[in-house]
């Protein structure tokens, strides 16, 4: 049996370093990354849940996991938009460098 | 201390250390996708332990196979390289963000610890548990609504992503 | 128990991929010799003995690990080291739920010739063969030269796009036989059905020769158009000609291996042959029946030479037997994937990407589809 608060604290762990690397770096690559870092955390939160209420009175939960395959393909859909805005503001100033974006401030 | 615990510590912190060195990797983008790469396989193995079998092979072959890949492409196709060069005044706010984040990580972890529900031990999982057939037959019977939701999903983001990497429309 | 696992997996090291992959580099060489009417390479001798070009695989591994390792100037030196590993072990691992054989009884004792027997198999396979892609986009970035990048990110895009649909063209074989576990579909196919069976079922016809004109349960039978979908997509996902736009030797140079020298370049070479033989395990137990021989199930070949000797040594010999078809088949489809080879030029870019997204993916759901109807209509 593996610990579950273990599980559960691992899921924490990789959650801050995600929110830290979208925080902290200015490279849209590494927050995109990091989005994906933190959605995995949530995957990971979600499974180990599941694996810990497995079961309704004798029948089968597996919400958390069919949850998780949502959040795949939306994690997937995410990325695929992202990348797009990735390239549409490389091509118009040549960096990816977030804090260059910034026309609209006052 | 069985296998699976020791299995669970090693491939756990292999993620936690591919992960830091995907966020704090400054020159090269590869290395950091390679790192999340890292960190997508072992979160895939720890599902393995979990017994969330479909889970883990769909993560490997999405995520791992297809997601990072994706990334790795925009990275070589436009030569970008994770270079930063933050003013002075910068690094204390990140450094502010890090203590921050560290403090409620922390927080969160002495909660994890206390709380007596997840002291229990999980329950023994009901036979057929994480495989591909109950997840299937959930997915096209009580969860029909939602698969159809994620194909409009993935179609409105394919459609997205051609028109903003599109050079001109025409 | 963790002893007959590790057994199992030094059997398979030992046996397929030290054993066969140095074969098939013979086998290459011959096959195209008498293909294009020469005599290939049989110069290697040991004192003055040439076995026919049989030492040729042991002179070039010896070539290759005593060949000067250069690693190119700009390059990265932890990816261009890593990436031949990256490409190898999904291919060595892959070998982990190929069924040998079925499952035997001796006595009290089982034993089950697949060293990881998991119920998600095929899956499995896929999920591997997503991450052997990163072997090549690495090796083609890190080398810092444009033929190689080139090389790797026409790689990248090739195997992507040919995983989606070497496992849409399964989903046929999947609904066929209703499981994921390789051995249970090897098993599956160890019986035999009529082939005008239809008449008696649904027109009433009752003549008795019906019941003496069998075919082989076997995958090609049910899924003829799923097995030709399967052997292109395969033989696409693991760059070999007429798929080897990334390695196209006279366009790119050598594409995404260019830079590679030595052992690293001999990892290379060896995980693309160590695929070919993946290509024809998962080939013959999907589509061929695996270790089933034709015709003769299990329980008449136990029950034919135990009439003669007794029930282990019969079990026993019925192991041999089983091994020994299995790779019978392995080694036809290994020369049918040689065939391909030497035959067909190599395609173009453009034309690649034609057949997997407007050629084989509309085929592979229209046969999903087809595979639906059949299968409503015959178990009502």
């Amino acid at each position: 049996m593996l610990p579950m608060d273990h599980v559960i604290a691992l899921s924490a762990i990789l959650f801050t370093i995600g929110v830290l690397g979208v925080a902290t770096r200015r490279n849209l690559i590494v927050m995109l990354m990091s989005i994906e870092l933190m959605l995995n955390a949530a995957n990971l939160a979600f499974v180990g849940f599941n694996r810990i209420w497995s079961q309704l009175e004798g029948v089968p939960a597996i919400d958390g996991q069919i949850f998780v395959l949502m959040v795949i393909a939306v994690a997937a859909a995410e990325v695929a938009v992202g990348l797009g805005i990735l390239l549409s503001m490389f091509r118009n100033r040549d960096s990816v460098n977030v804090e260059e974006v910034n026309l609209l401030k006052w | 201390m069985t296998v699976e615990t020791i299995l669970f510590y090693i491939f756990g912190s292999l993620a936690v250390v591919s992960a830091l060195g995907m966020v704090l990797n400054i020159r090269n983008a590869v290395a950091s996708a390679m790192s999340l790469v890292v960190t997508m396989v072992s979160l895939g193995a720890i599902y393995l332990l979990l017994e969330a079998y479909l889970v883990a092979a769909i993560q490997i072959m999405v995520y791992g196979g297809a997601i990072v890949v994706l990334f790795l492409f925009v990275v070589m196709l436009l030569n970008l390289s994770t270079d930063e060069f933050p003013p002075g005044r910068q690094r204390l706010i990140k450094l502010a963000f890090v203590i921050a984040g560290v403090t409620i990580l922390a927080q969160v972890l002495i909660a994890l610890g206390r709380d007596p529900l997840l002291a229990a031990q999980p329950q023994t999982v009901p036979e057929g548990f994480g495989g591909y057939r109950q997840l299937g037959i959930a997915l096209y019977t009580d969860y029909v609504l939602l698969v159809e939701m994620a194909s409009l999903l993935l179609l409105a983001a394919i459609v997205g992503a051609l028109i903003l990497a599109k050079r001109k429309i025409d | 128990m963790p002893i007959e696992a590790i057994v199992k997996v030094l059997f398979i090291f030992a046996v397929m991929v030290m054993g066969l992959a140095p074969i098939i580099t013979w086998i290459e060489r011959k096959q195209s010799a008498v293909m294009q009417d020469r005599i290939g390479a049989n110069r290697a001798d040991l004192g003055g003995i040439t076995l026919l070009g049989l030492l040729h695989p042991a002179a070039d591994v010896i070539k290759l690990m005593t060949k000067e390792d250069v690693v190119p100037d700009g390059a990265n030196r932890v990816m261009h080291l890593l990436s031949p590993l990256i490409a190898a072990v999904p291919a060595i691992i892959a070998f982990a739920v190929i069924p040998f054989g079925g499952v035997y009884q001796f006595g009290d004792t089982t034993l089950n010739l697949v060293a990881a027997d998991i119920d998600w198999g095929l899956l499995y396979i896929f999920a591997i063969g997503s991450i052997a892609a990163y072997g090549t986009v690495i090796a083609g970035w890190s080398s810092n030269n444009n033929w190689s990048m080139l090389g790797g990110l026409r790689a990248s895009a090739q195997m992507i796009s040919y995983e989606v649909t070497m496992g849409l063209t399964v989903v046929g074989v999947f609904m066929v036989f209703q499981t994921l576990r390789l051995s249970d579909m090897a098993l599956a196919q160890d019986t035999s059905f009529r082939i005008f069976g239809f008449l008696e079922l649904y027109l009433g016809l009752n003549w008795g020769w019906i019941d003496w004109l069998r075919l082989p349960a076997w995958g090609i039978f049910y899924q003829p158009l799923g097995f030709l979908m399967f052997l292109a997509a395969i033989m696409a996902e693991n760059k070999r000609p007429p798929f080897d736009i990334p390695e196209g030797e006279s366009e790119i140079i050598a594409g995404y291996h260019l830079e590679y020298s030595g052992m690293r370049f001999g990892l290379f070479f060896m995980s693309e042959f160590i695929e070919i033989i993946i290509i024809a395990a998962l080939t013959a137990t999907i589509f061929l029946g695996g270790w089933a021989v034709p015709l003769l199930s299990t329980d008449a070949i136990i029950g034919g030479i135990s009439s003669v000797m007794g029930v282990g040594f019969a079990t026993g010999l019925c192991v041999l037997i089983h091994f020994a078809t299995f790779m019978l088949k392995v080694i036809f489809m290994i020369w049918v994937q040689m065939l391909l080879r030497w035959s067909l030029p190599r395609f173009r870019y453009d034309q690649v990407m034609n057949l997997c997204w407007k050629i084989l993916l509309p085929l592979s759901i229209a046969n999903i589809f087809a595979t639906g109807l059949v299968l409503l209509w015959v178990k009502g």
